[in-house]
This record gives structure tokens, C-alpha cells and sequence, in this order.
């Protein structure tokens, strides 16, 4: 199914390459077009977060592949910790330009941690209606992360929240990520280096 | 002008193509509903073309497919694309791209052979041309991703619409 028909194909293309940069307004373009698709098949903003974790999460996996050879050569975390410091930093530099503002483990679960960030790029554009609330369509960012994370082998359940900031009027973007059981029986397995 | 990496845009699209296609599961639906994307997108992106570019309106149709090819291009897609093969009555012509920064990373299996992946492109621009009164009709000829040598779209120009202003208040 996913042999090359053509000789040279895309598989044995370079990963280095010059960056291109493009036009942010064309990404949010597309992106709106998503999220109306989106809107248009389901009932609740739930549902419509889920859709958006989907199709983030194709891009998750892609990116965490395309950064481990391009950036890390070819090496791959075993460690939550550094799995987490590998979102935090070199995807979050990928995506933003910048490592994320804060990364935290939640007080009341050894599970559960939190990346938090401001001003994403895939939300500058948008304006949440008063009637949908709590929608946070980073959800596509989460989709990312929880891609990555999977493919690294840490399958976990990521969701965005919109979380107030004491003295500043822009709430901040958090991702809640909270790792499967087996994920913390693997690591206290693991010998801690 | 703020920018970002094109590679998310490229893995984002191809993200949405993917769930176009397990959406729909046709290859024909999926192709429509990009247009239909693209249609809708070309009609908000004129106005950020018009904005930015500065440009004067275009005395004829050579100009607005020069205009696609050099300008638009390289403003939404930092790309741009050559503009061949006029027919004679000078109704259409093909853009062929010299790169496509949708398609990189991408390879078509043999079962999606009738895909038109970057389709969306042939919405934006009939859903752009649509708002400056030119009734058009695009479509991709030739497409790198199933094999062929390049990827040319064959834009032709249907109409233009007659320009209907309000000229109750000052008859």
C-alpha cells in the first residue's frame, strides 16, 4: 500500500532542508475551515474538541518522527520526564518559536502534568462566541502533543484548557496531560539514571 | 507580515485531507468538499490580497492570471507559479507550479489514484476571483503526486459578472 511507484519518492528525500516560512493568515484560513467542518457534524463543543484532537493528533505523530531525526539524530526518549522536556522544548520551539511558558506536575496527581503557554499562533484569529464558553480550539494543539507522546510510546489523554491569569486580562492555554497507568508502571521498572 | 513554519501547514492539511477521506470514504465527495473549502477561504483571502499587494484592478484576464500566479502565490503559499499554454481566444490558461508546499511529505497510495489532493487550491482561487466579479472555472490538469512530470492547473475564464452598483441615491 505504501510502496514508492516512483523512483526518488518521498521517502528518499532529505529531512534537512531550509526552513520556508508562509503566510500565518493562510494556516488560519485553513484552520477556520476546520473548525467549521467540524462544527457542522457535531452537537456539542466536546465532540467538536475531540474532532479537532483528531486530526492534530495525524500531525502529532508525523512531527514526532519528522524532530526525532531532524533534530535529536534519531534519538528517542525512554524517560516520562524527558518525554515531557521534549514537548515542552523542541516541539514547542517547532510549532512557536519558543519552549512553553510553564511546565508542571499537578499537586494532586502523580499522573497528571501541564504545559502552559500563551499567545498560540493557531488561535490568534479567533474568537470564542459567548455561547460556546469553555471551548479552547488548542484542542488541536493538544491533538498534537497526544500524538507525539503516543507515538513515542506514552499514550496519555490530552486536553486544552482556558485557564485565568491573577492580573492580566488574556487567559492563558493549558494542555492537562494525564499518562495511562501503564505508562507509570513502565517507569518505576525502568532503572532511574 | 507574521509567518510560520510551512511544514505545519503542510502536515496540517494533510491531516484534514486524512480526515476528509475516512469521513466521506469517496474519493469524488473528498475532492468536492475541498474545493468547497477552498471556495470559502478564496473568498476571505481576496481581501487581504487586495490590502497587502496594493495593486491597481486588471485590465484583462492575462493580467489577473499573471497576477494569481506571482503574486497571490507568493503571498499565501510563499511559492509562485508559471503561467503557460494560453488558449488562443486567450479564455484560459494553465499555472503550473513549481513547487507545491501542500504535497511535500506526501505520497498517494494506488486506492486514492483519483484523489486531487491539493484541490483546494482550485477552490481558492474560483472563490477569489468570484469576489472581484470573474466567474471561473479551475482545475488541476496534471498533478506531480499521481506521477506526472508537474503540477498545472487549467484556469479558465467564464464570465465576468456585470457590476451591479446602487444607483438609487444619485439618479
Amino acid at each position: 500500500m505504501f510502496s514508492s511507484r516512483t523512483q526518488g519518492g518521498v521517502v528518499d528525500r532529505s529531512l534537512v532542508r531550509p526552513r520556508v516560512e508562509v503566510n500565518l493568515s493562510t494556516f488560519s484560513y485553513l484552520f477556520s475551515e476546520l473548525i467549521q467542518y467540524c462544527q457542522a457534524r457535531v452537537s456539542n463543543i466536546g465532540e467538536l474538541e475531540r474532532r479537532l484532537d483528531i486530526v492534530g493528533f495525524g500531525v502529532g505523530v508525523r512531527l514526532l518522527e519528522l524532530l526525532s531525526y531532524r533534530e535529536r539524530s534519531s534519538r528517542r526518549d525512554l524517560k516520562l520526564l524527558d518525554a515531557l522536556r521534549f514537548v515542552h522544548t523542541t516541539l514547542w520551539r517547532y510549532l512557536f518559536g519558543r519552549p512553553a511558558k510553564d511546565l508542571e506536575q499537578s499537586n494532586n496527581a502523580e499522573d497528571e502534568y501541564m504545559i502552559s503557554d500563551v499567545d498560540l499562533f493557531i488561535t490568534k484569529y479567533i474568537s470564542v462566541p459567548k455561547e460556546m464558553g469553555h471551548l479552547n480550539c488548542a484542542a488541536f494543539v493538544a491533538g498534537i502533543v497526544r500524538g507525539a507522546l503516543d507515538g513515542a510510546g506514552f499514550p496519555s489523554r490530552v486536553t486544552a484548557h482556558n485557564v485565568a491569569v491573577p492580573g492580566q486580562s488574556q487567559a492563558k492555554t493549558t494542555l492537562l496531560i494525564k499518562f495511562d497507568a501503564l505508562v507509570l508502571q513502565r517507569e518505576q521498572r525502568l532503572p532511574s539514571s | 507580515m507574521e509567518t510560520i513554519n510551512a511544514e505545519i501547514l503542510t502536515l496540517t492539511y494533510g491531516s484534514i485531507v486524512r480526515q476528509l477521506i475516512s469521513d466521506y470514504e469517496d474519493v469524488d465527495e473528498v475532492n468536492k468538499q475541498l474545493e468547497k473549502m477552498g471556495y470559502n477561504i478564496g473568498q476571505r483571502l481576496i481581501d487581504e490580497y487586495l490590502a497587502r499587494s496594493k495593486t491597481t484592478s486588471c485590465s484583462d484576464f492575462k493580467e489577473v492570471a499573471e497576477r494569481i500566479a506571482h503574486v497571490g502565490f507568493r503571498m499565501f503559499l510563499n511559492t509562485s507559479a508559471r503561467v503557460a499554454a494560453w488558449a488562443p481566444d486567450g479564455r484560459s490558461c494553465s499555472l503550473i507550479l513549481e513547487d507545491n508546499p501542500l504535497t511535500d511529505f506526501v505520497e498517494l497510495p494506488e486506492q486514492l489514484r483519483g484523489l486531487s489532493y491539493s484541490n483546494i487550491l482550485c477552490g481558492v482561487i474560483r472563490g477569489a476571483l468570484e469576489m472581484v466579479n470573474i466567474d471561473a472555472e479551475c482545475s488541476f490538469v496534471r498533478d506531480s503526486l499521481r506521477g506526472d512530470d508537474a503540477t498545472e492547473l487549467r484556469l479558465t475564464f467564464v464570465a465576468a459578472a456585470p457590476e451591479a452598483y446602487p444607483y438609487k441615491d444619485d439618479d
